[in-house]
């Protein structure tokens, strides 16, 4: 299943690992942050009646 | 027919984002994924790049979002500055990281790709350069927004701050046009099944159907993220203003 990637094997793994790793943890932050200011805000929307 | 403007109503806008968001998502995951795998797993290797090429997939999407999100946040800031619609300036502001992510990304795979084929990690090549540029910013942008309490005066500042900044995101697009000179080669994915005869070199086919997938998979992936950033924003700024009430009350 794995493609052969010959000697450039560690160029193009490190290359995918790295970018992965950054648009996964860009879009952990961006739901948590969704899920911090909705929760915030219905506590203080309560709280206002 | 509907004005976009009725959308600069941050209410509207929330509803419009709820609804949008699943299937934005989806469909940025269906693109991306897919995309990734036709690239990575699809695709033979170039005859002179070897495997290295399966880095097209990622360098080239994320280096036109990254500039390409700077020109939304130009038209954002604009648009602040015409209309003082807080929304634009929220949408700038929830822009900035994910253009800061792809400008890392872009400079990191463009490092990564460079080191074999160049022999060189980086070199003070014209598109290269810009690009760090830009990058730092991004950066500025980001630190400038936390750095000011009033929002009207950030949004301001931070407007004046991207006009300035769009300079080098235009010459991030065209410096290899502009300099012919430096490590980088010239504009050839948009070239990909150029007409017949054309002479120029170009990327084939064969890699640039998988490409053009990633690049919507990107594109798709920032849309999905605005809608949700900016939503971010504007609870933020509305839990921000119940809790001044609160505090005069």
């Amino acid at each position: 299943m794995m493609p052969d990637l010959g000697k450039y094997a560690g160029t193009v793994l490190s290359a995918y690992g790295a970018s992965i790793i950054l648009i996964v943890g860009l879009v952990w932050l961006s739901v948590r942050a969704a899920k911090k200011s909705k929760k915030a805000l219905d506590k203080l929307e309560q709280n206002d009646g | 027919m509907a004005s976009i403007w009725q959308y600069a109503n941050p209410a509207k806008f929330m509803r419009l984002s709820d609804t949008l968001l699943p299937w934005v998502s989806l469909a940025a995951a269906l693109c991306l994924v897919g995309g990734l795998i036709w690239g990575f797993f699809f695709t033979p290797d170039d005859f002179r790049q070897g495997s290295t090429v399966k880095i097209i997939y990622l360098h080239v999407p994320a280096a036109l979002m990254a500039i390409n999100i700077w020109f939304m946040m130009l038209v954002a800031s604009l648009a602040w500055f015409i209309r003082r619609q807080h929304i634009s300036a929220l949408a700038a502001k929830a822009a900035a990281p994910i253009g800061a992510v792809m400008t890392v990304i872009a400079l990191l795979t463009g490092a990564i790709w460079g080191e074999p084929m160049w022999g060189t990690w980086w070199v003070w090549d014209p598109r290269l350069t810009s690009f760090l540029i830009l990058f730092l910013f991004y950066l500025g942008y980001i630190a400038l927004w936390e750095a000011i309490e009033n929002p009207e005066t950030a949004s301001d500042l931070t407007a004046i701050l991207c006009l300035v900044g769009s300079v080098f995101a235009v010459l991030s697009r065209y410096a290899v046009n502009f300099w012919n000179q430096g490590l980088h080669q010239g504009a050839s994915v948009m070239r990909a099944g150029a007409i017949a005869g054309d002479t120029e070199e170009r990327v084939s086919n064969v890699f640039a159907a998988p490409l053009f997938m990633c690049i919507a998979g990107f594109g798709l992936l920032f849309v999905a993220l605005i809608l949700m950033r900016t939503s971010t924003e504007i609870r933020k700024r509305r839990a921000a203003a119940l809790m001044a009430r609160e505090r005069m009350s």
